[in-house]
């Protein structure tokens, strides 16, 4: 039956040029905005290069101090003293380490001035992320120690300083101090905030390291959980702690907020509805889920209402064909079926031109590189979702025409009007 | 009003006992608009015979369609009771009714009313696409069997679009007795074509009654086609009169 449904649905739809490619046309649109959007989401947030333990990695990024006498927040990300003195105790993750906010630095070369991003890191970062080192190796919580003057860049600066890629053991100059190159990685996108540079250095040659009790400072605290199940475990753990950090300047400040958060929720969280918000511990996560889904919907909601009007205005047309299909014996949930399965072949067509249009429109991005290394693509991850959406869609889009046209009086459908039952 | 009395069955027709297969008992069909009451069909009674070709004609606004939907399981009427082969059919579900619809019964109409997006073929086969556990290949079988015996062959890949008038009427045909009903309903099936058309449909319509004793029900303004039938009926606003 479904086989024979789905065969009639595609001849009708190949007789029927016109209507057939403008609903396409409406349908692939959409979906490959919904996809496009999904895709870069994906690349920003998804495990990529070279984040790629997402489901168990967790980012501090600010540190919230609550002054005293209503002076307002003040909120910035942490210092290595806060995290070698307190994230370090935790006993649930199995991974703890940081990485500063990007600075700026120039290196000279024979065509000129080379401006690069650089970041400060620890050795236990490297052990968090999964860099593809195409020469040489990261540096080590040894060498960090011992601060030793090692450097660790990306493919474009290798070419870009070196003209060459096997370079480990050479000397990068940065504002006038040396490095000696420890290993080359491939680029990283700058959409991975988290992670992206051109050049990571040791923490411990950090100009601006202070060497006092303050908790804030530059650096982003990441933590790694033994396991995707351990996570809320380890999230607990960091509430905890927080609470006994003891204030450092209790006169000024009132009280310290700071969450162990996953990427999405980290950026959630910094989505404050409210600048003063009491309710900080709310991740803002659910509301997140219920915009992002609304809007998607929202989005959809224009061409399936559409094709809604096309297929009801359809029914008419195709009156004297539900007549006959009733009297010949078809039930009322056999022309639903059939209409549905009508609907959803046309929407599945429409949902692979969509990718089509969705991959050529991610090449063109790539191309024009909007952002750095930023190579987006079409994963498994959001074919997936974008085939979950399609079907959506077709059902959305379907469901009320074949009702309609499952009601239909058959003699009054043979006689040509659309009057209902 | 003698509504039992079936004409003397012809010689070549195989020995029948005319039970009866569906019985009008004070059918009333009131169509209701806003504004206006249409009595359609007034206290019919009616009993067709198995085996019988019956031609109902009357003038145009009688009833005769109107009948004929109901005899067919269309539509329901006002009052009165419709009975099929011995059972109320208001005792049947919508469900059981269609499946009545898609085993006993098959439509011919004046417009043909065939799929102009299907081809020929998918249009014949379309009757047994409701009818549980008959495969593609054995609709496909039929449906050319069916074809063969309209004389259309020749035409299963062409659209209707395609044909002319007489074959579209033909094509309709091979529809209503691809699934082998018991009931062939036909409403005015030579109304749209030239009389050398309609006298092949009339004769494919007289050969399935006799050769393969499908009872047929067929309204028509033509008098010498309805002369060629068992037994006449005649309407006039809504009555039988004779
Ligand atoms: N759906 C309907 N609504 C209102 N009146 C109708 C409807 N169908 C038929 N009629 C009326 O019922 C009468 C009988 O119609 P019909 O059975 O089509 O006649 P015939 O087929 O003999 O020409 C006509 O007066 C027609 O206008
Ligand atoms: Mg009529």
């Amino acid at each position: 039956m479904l086989l024979s449904y789905i065969k009639i649905a595609w001849k009708v739809l190949m007789r029927r040029k016109f209507f057939t490619a403008i609903n396409l046309f409406g349908i692939s649109f959409t979906l490959m905005i919904l996809l496009v959007v999904m895709a870069l989401f994906d690349h920003a947030l998804g495990p990529n290069n070279p984040e790629r333990r997402t489901d168990r990695l967790l980012y501090v990024q600010t540190i919230r101090q609550q002054m005293q006498d209503g002076l307002g927040w003040m909120n910035m990300p942490a210092s290595p003293h806060f995290v070698n003195h307190f994230v370090r105790t935790l006993k649930t993750p199995e991974q703890v380490g940081m990485i500063s906010n990007i600075n700026n630095a120039t290196a000279f070369t024979n065509k000129g001035l080379l401006a690069l991003d650089v970041r400060y890191a620890d050795g236990e970062f490297w052990q968090m992320m999964d860099f593809e080192f195409l020469s040489g190796r990261a540096f080590t919580p040894a060498e960090v120690k011992q601060s030793q003057p090692l450097c660790v860049i990306n493919e474009a600066t290798a070419r870009q300083y070196f003209g060459r890629l096997d370079v480990v053991g050479q000397t990068l100059e940065l504002d006038l101090h040396r490095y000696r190159v420890a290993g080359v990685v491939r680029n990283v996108s700058a959409a991975r905030i988290m992670t992206y540079s051109d050049v990571w250095l040791p923490y411990t040659l950090d100009p601006g390291l202070l060497r006092d009790s303050r908790l804030e400072g530059p650096y982003l605290t990441i933590i790694l959980a033994p396991s995707a199940a351990a996570v809320p475990a380890v999230r607990r753990e960091f509430d905890q702690l927080v609470r006994r950090i003891p204030i450092p300047k209790p006169k000024d400040v009132k009280a310290i907020y700071a969450f162990a958060d996953t990427p999405l929720i980290s950026l959630t969280r910094a989505i404050h509805f409210d600048v003063n918000a009491t309710r900080l511990e709310d991740d803002n996560l659910g509301t997140f889920y219920a915009v992002v889904i609304t809007l998607g919907l929202l989005f959809m909601l224009l061409p399936a209402l559409n094709l809604v009007n096309l297929n009801v205005t359809r029914i008419l047309e195709r009156s004297g064909e539900i007549g006959v299909r009733k009297a010949f014996g078809a039930t009322g949930s056999n022309l639903v079926s059939q209409f549905l399965v009508e609907n959803v072949v046309l929407v599945l067509v429409g949902g692979l031109l969509g990718l089509a249009l969705a991959a050529g429109a991610l090449a063109l991005l790539n191309e024009s590189e909007v952002l750095a290394h930023a190579h987006f693509s079409l994963s498994w991850r959001v074919f997936g979702w974008g085939l979950l959406l399609t079907l959506l869609f077709g059902l959305m889009s379907g469901v009320y025409p074949a009702w309609k046209m499952s009601r239909l009086n058959p003699v009054a459908a043979l006689r040509g009007s659309g009057e209902q039952k | 009003m003698d509504t039992l009395a079936p004409a003397p069955a012809p010689a070549t027709a195989p020995a029948r006992t005319l039970q009866p297969m569906l019985r009008l008992i004070d059918i009333e069909k009131v169509y209701q608009t806003k504004t206006i009451e249409t009595v359609a069909l007034n206290r019919v009674n009616l009993t067709i015979g198995k085996g019988e070709f019956v031609s109902i004609m009357g003038p145009s606004g009688c009833g005769k369609s109107t009948l004929l939907s109901l005899i067919g399981l269309l539509d329901e009427p006002t009052s009165g009771t419709i009975e099929l082969n011995g059972r109320a059919v208001r005792s049947y579900s919508d469900k059981e009714v269609a499946a009545l619809r898609n085993s006993k019964i098959g439509f011919v109409f004046q417009s043909y009313h065939l799929i102009n997006d299907l081809s020929v073929l998918d249009n014949v086969e379309l009757p047994l696409l409701y009818r549980p556990g008959v495969s593609g290949k054995e609709r496909r079988q039929r449906a050319l069997d069916a074809l063969d015996k309209v004389g259309l062959s020749a035409r299963t890949a062409h659209f209707p679009g395609q044909l002319s008038g007489g074959q579209r009427q033909r094509v309709a045909i091979a529809r209503a007795l691809v699934g082998q009903p018991e009931l062939i309903l036909a409403d005015e099936p030579t109304g749209n074509l030239d009389s050398v058309m309609g006298e092949e449909i009339m004769d494919l319509l007289l050969e399935l009654n006799r050769r393969d004793g499908v009872t047929i029900v067929m309204v028509t303004h033509d008098e010498q086609q309805a002369l060629k039938t068992e037994r006449l009926v005649r309407f006039f606003d809504g009555s039988q009169v004779s």
